[in-house]
């Protein structure tokens, strides 16, 4: 069984991780962490709870080019902020989807990202809102875009003594519009059979992120400028952007279900997007 | 020993942890990875707060924690230490709440082990949006289970003490 220790500064927790290597994990919600350690999935030497430290980033902070998030920012904090329901629509509608309120209370929003689960909620929207993480270690700090951050399943580039101490999210181009889509078999916790993410500029340049139907959370190159009305063109654009998707068979859907599915809800999402281009109608 | 499932932990180190549990200062001795759910209910002494799928699925275990309601079987005791916690004995210290008498009235309570969870869920839904609508209340409270499927009484009985707590009638 795991030993706790309660870090007050970086350079501390930084230190605690170096020392544990591959045995310790960085503790914030725990509400996947304390499931882990339940079935004896994870079983970790250290556990360095994050929620003491002083000098980790703030939890959030709004610049004028985009946002930055720290490790101890729940959910729950992130869905309610005015700003981050101004300019990520996609993320909240995601991050509204995971657990429940009692959940979205505790669990973290960089923490999410560093379990690298495939079919984590909030993976598919930060990949269309280009997030990058800053990961840090006693030996200084790196970043990388999300994208290369998840490397398979439960697989990041963070590695043993190392931590990710911040997120940030670029603030989308003027005349853009995000929206988020998934499917579960019941409404409240469960884990999405198939989610996607759909942002589109104001040219008509569709980015996707797609939950549940790869190893990892996958995200498209920007597509061919379409117009949202032309259904025969967003089937062209659909077509190719979902070329990478590799989902597998298992207790929530077979592979040829959830690309039906991905199909409809990655069309729903496009459309979705597109009508909150214009973010003065939305606020109304 | 046959495998690690089979450790007992009886030699665990404890560490002391002081936190707040309905108002009073209580401080156990718990080893680290004891939950807060199991420390409320075996080394505090309050029961009421259940333990059932023990994974943050049911509700079973929700409590208040520094006001916000929290699964009591995902966080550990360790990390309560200095922080506030209420549970649903500190609700009704003055005997059954508004809202714990609606659930009555609904006739939302059948076999019962949920409702303490419920109630939890429900008060903290009412301090933060008191007079949530009908897909409000699903919303909120779609963390909490109830084996006897008692959700429409259960959404009349919220309905029923925000109605109450605003001075209506109902």
């Amino acid at each position: 069984m795991p030993n706790y220790y309660r870090p007050t500064t970086r350079a501390d927790a930084l230190a605690a991780l170096a020392a544990a290597g591959e045995g310790a994990r960085p503790l914030v919600g725990g509400t996947d962490l304390l499931v882990g350690l339940r079935h004896h999935t994870l079983e970790p030497e250290l556990l360095v709870d994050l929620k003491g430290v002083t000098d980790l980033p703030e939890p959030i902070v709004v610049t004028d080019d985009g946002v930055r998030i720290g490790p101890t920012l729940t959910l729950g904090e992130l869905v309610a902020h005015p700003v981050v329901r101004g300019w990520f629509p996609a993320l909240v509608e995601a991050a509204l989807t995971v657990g429940s309120v009692a959940i979205r209370n505790r669990a973290s929003l960089v923490a999410n990202s560093c379990n690298a689960s495939p079919a984590a909620d909030t993976a598919p929207p930060l990949l269309v809102h280009d997030a990058r993480v800053v990961i840090s270690s006693q030996e200084g700090d790196r970043t990388a875009a999300l994208e290369e951050f998840f490397l398979g399943p439960r697989r990041t580039l963070c590695g043993p003594g190392e931590l990710v101490t911040r997120l940030d999210l670029p603030r989308p181009e003027e005349g853009s519009g995000s929206a988020f889509r998934r499917l579960t078999r019941r409404r409240g916790v469960d884990l999405a059979t198939v989610s996607v993410a759909a942002r589109i500029d104001a040219d008509g340049h569709v980015v996707l992120g797609l939950g549940a139907v790869g190893p990892r959370p996958l995200r498209t190159e920007p597509s061919a400028a379409v117009d949202p009305a032309d259904e025969a063109g967003v089937d062209r654009v659909l077509d190719e952007q979902l070329e990478i998707a590799s989902p597998i068979s298992d207790v929530r859907g077979s592979r040829e279900y959830r690309l039906a599915m991905l199909r409809v809800l990655a069309k729903r999402a496009v459309l979705a997007a597109a009508d909150r281009r214009h973010p003065r109608e939305m606020a109304s | 020993m046959t495998s690690a499932r089979a450790d007992d932990h009886l030699l665990d180190e404890l560490q002391t942890v002081t936190l707040t549990v309905n108002g009073s200062r209580r401080s156990v001795a718990v080893p680290p990875h004891r939950t807060l759910l199991d420390g409320l209910r075996e080394e505090v002494g309050l029961p009421g707060t259940k333990s059932c799928c023990a994974e943050g699925e049911c509700g079973a275990c929700t409590v208040l924690l520094d006001g916000r309601a929290v699964n009591s079987c995902l966080v550990l005791c360790v990390e309560a230490e200095g922080h506030e916690v209420t549970t649903i004995e500190g609700l009704s210290q003055d005997g059954l709440t508004d809202l714990q008498e609606e659930f009555l009235n609904a006739g939302a309570v059948q076999c019962g082990f949920c409702i303490p969870g419920q109630v939890v869920a429900a008060e903290y839904l009412l301090r933060t949006n008191p007079s949530p609508s009908e897909d409000e209340i699903r919303e909120g409270m779609s963390g909490n289970l109830c084996r006897c499927a008692g959700y429409q009484r259960i959404v009349r009985a919220v309905q029923a003490t925000a109605a109450r707590r605003s001075g209506g009638d109902d």
